[in-house]
């Protein structure tokens, strides 16, 4: 499968805006694609619009105007009763973490498995690689409230890659945790990405966009999206894995 | 750098479009709050125990009206309201012969003078009673009686007919069906039926309303939780049985506890009433299967909370994306 299979697009936008009742508009005439198996970063100021986007890509938001198509469906017009199952398409990484705070880091990564139905014998196993892998192996029975911001960004994180999602957004993913730990963290979005999971990570950090070489970047300024490469009109021609 | 095994196999395991089961043993964890613990199971076994209070209460008294009919129906009695006590004894004779040579006429019987006296002497006094022929001036004129029992069902018409057969033997008689001196008791016990079917129905909308605004406020509190789950792709009906366990949860405790004081009340009361050794309400004891419906009260109400929660959070969940 390559980007140019337009058939495979994981998010199309065409000329979506988002304004919040009747305030102004926070994001407008934004028009792209994601493809299966790139690397996106997003950038941008503070207040430039790039969680309102994140939230309309993880369909916990519908827009003001516009088409939004993600896995070849329209996303406006689709039904309530068939997001939770493109929800399970996705991993999210939020801004505030947003675990649960009442269970523990191993039932928090276990939590989408859960959701999708895995029985508890099958899903131990991934849980606890997974949480060993974020280096929160001794804090498997701990409660968010008790580990640190960085503890709970590596949870966050585990949650969102555990059930091997197509899309990976992540919200400021590495903001909290330490420079080795942050590169770990690309380290496991890359893996994922290469086997296929198109990822978009919104961040400050314009070190981070460094370290992943063949990452596009999309750049939001004031609610606008600017392509200062060009690579989302024109994206260079790279084969994902499958 | 090894990656977790997890992301070396190809297992889609997110890719499932349409609700999955939420394991329901880890499922209740969610959303602790939302077992309506505190105040919740207790409101719970209140109304259980009021409800199955009142259900016993109307069984009871259909019981103690349909045992009273039933004695009661094709009941006659016949009064032979003559001074004269030989005039009286005649016709008392006369009257009870034509009764039982009456067709649809089961049985007749003499009311014995002894039975008579020992009825009106609580209010009369010893020997007041004009018995016979050898009574004293001084004594009250008291009618004879005559109890007869007709088959079938007793109608106005056949009381008339009664009349006339009696009227030519014993022109004092007066025949009254016995059913008809009950008439407003059993009216009363009527209406007292179906206040407690009112009560009942009362106290259904109680313990909805108060799961209702239990269900919003655990709802409330969980908002953060139950948006992170819709945003992993949790259904609607998966959050919903979450709240709708933990309710039944509550409200088995409660209705267990309810039930238990609702016996213990009925059996005290029973124990009550039934040394009162009135027939009417000795005739009001409950059987088997009124203690069977009786204990369907929790469940109904286990039912009833189940629904109503499960209504309430699908409805309020419907106003999420």
């Amino acid at each position: 499968m390559t980007i140019d299979d337009a058939d495979a697009d994981v998010v199309q936008f065409d000329n979506v805006g988002l304004r919040y009742e009747t305030g102004r508009e926070i994001l407008t005439d934004l028009s792209f694609t994601l493809y299966p198996g790139s690397f996106y970063f997003l950038t941008g100021a503070s207040g430039a619009g790039k969680t309102s986007l994140l939230r309309l890509l993880y369909l916990a938001q519908r827009p003001s105007r516009g088409m939004i198509k993600m896995f070849g469906t329209d996303a406006i017009t689709l039904p309530r009763e068939r997001l939770p199952g493109f929800r399970r398409r996705l991993g999210v990484v939020f801004q505030d973490f947003r675990l649960v705070p009442h269970l523990s880091a191993f039932d928090n990564v276990a939590l989408p498995l859960r959701v999708a139905g895995i029985a508890e014998r099958d899903l131990l196993k991934p849980v606890r690689d997974m949480l060993e892998w974020v280096g929160l192996a001794d804090r498997i029975g701990a409660r968010p409230a008790t580990l640190s911001g960085g503890e709970q960004q590596r949870v966050a994180i585990a949650r969102a890659v555990i059930g091997r999602p197509q899309m990976l957004v992540a919200d400021e993913p590495t903001g909290n945790v330490d420079p080795e730990m942050a590169v770990k963290l690309l380290r496991l979005f890359e893996a994922l990405n290469r086997l296929g999971t198109t990822v978009v990570v919104a961040t400050h950090d314009v070190h981070l966009l460094k370290k992943v070489p063949d990452s596009l970047i999309m750049r939001l300024d004031r609610g606008r999206l600017s392509d200062p490469t060009g690579a989302l009109r024109y994206p260079p021609r790279r084969a994902a894995t499958t | 750098m090894k990656m977790p095994a997890m992301l070396s196999r190809r297992d889609d395991a997110t890719g499932v479009d349409g609700p999955a089961p939420l394991r329901s043993e880890r499922a209740a964890e969610l959303v602790p709050q939302a077992r309506l613990s505190g105040p919740m199971p207790w409101v719970i076994a209140i109304m259980v125990a009021l409800t199955a209070i009142a259900a016993a209460g109307a069984l009871s008294l259909r019981n103690a009206g349909s045992a009273a009919q039933a004695e009661l129906s094709g009941g006659v009695t016949v009064q032979i309201v003559e001074a004269d006590p030989a005039a009286r004894a005649r016709q008392a004779e006369a009257a009870a012969a034509t009764l039982a040579s009456t067709s649809g006429v089961v049985a007749v019987r003499l009311v014995p003078q002894s039975e008579i006296d020992a009825l009106i002497e609580p209010w009369l006094g010893e020997g007041t009673a004009a018995a016979g022929a050898g009574a004293g001036d001084d004594s009250i004129p008291v009618p004879a009686l005559i109890e007869a029992r007709l088959a079938g069902k007793l109608t106005p018409a056949r009381i008339a007919d009664l009349r006339q057969r009696l009227a030519g033997v014993a022109p004092a008689a007066r025949v009254d069906a016995q059913a008809g001196w009950l008439r407003p008791v059993f009216a009363a016990i009527g209406s007292l039926e179906l206040l407690a079917l009112a009560l009942i129905a009362l106290l259904g909308f109680a313990t909805a309303a108060a799961v209702l605004l239990a269900a919003r406020t655990a709802l409330g509190t969980n908002r953060d939780t139950i948006e992170i789950v819709h945003l992993l792709g949790g259904t609607d009906a998966q959050i919903a049985r979450i709240f709708q366990r933990s309710i039944t949860f509550d409200a088995a405790g409660g209705g267990a506890v309810g039930l238990a004081l609702a016996t213990l009340t009925i059996v005290v009361l029973g124990r009550r009433f039934a040394g009162l050794g009135s027939g009417l309400v000795d005739g009001g004891s409950l059987d088997w299967l009124d203690w069977a419906g009786i204990a369907l009260v929790p469940l109904a109400v286990i039912a009833l909370a189940a629904l109503t929660a499960r209504l309430t959070v699908l409805r309020a969940l419907r106003t999420m994306l």
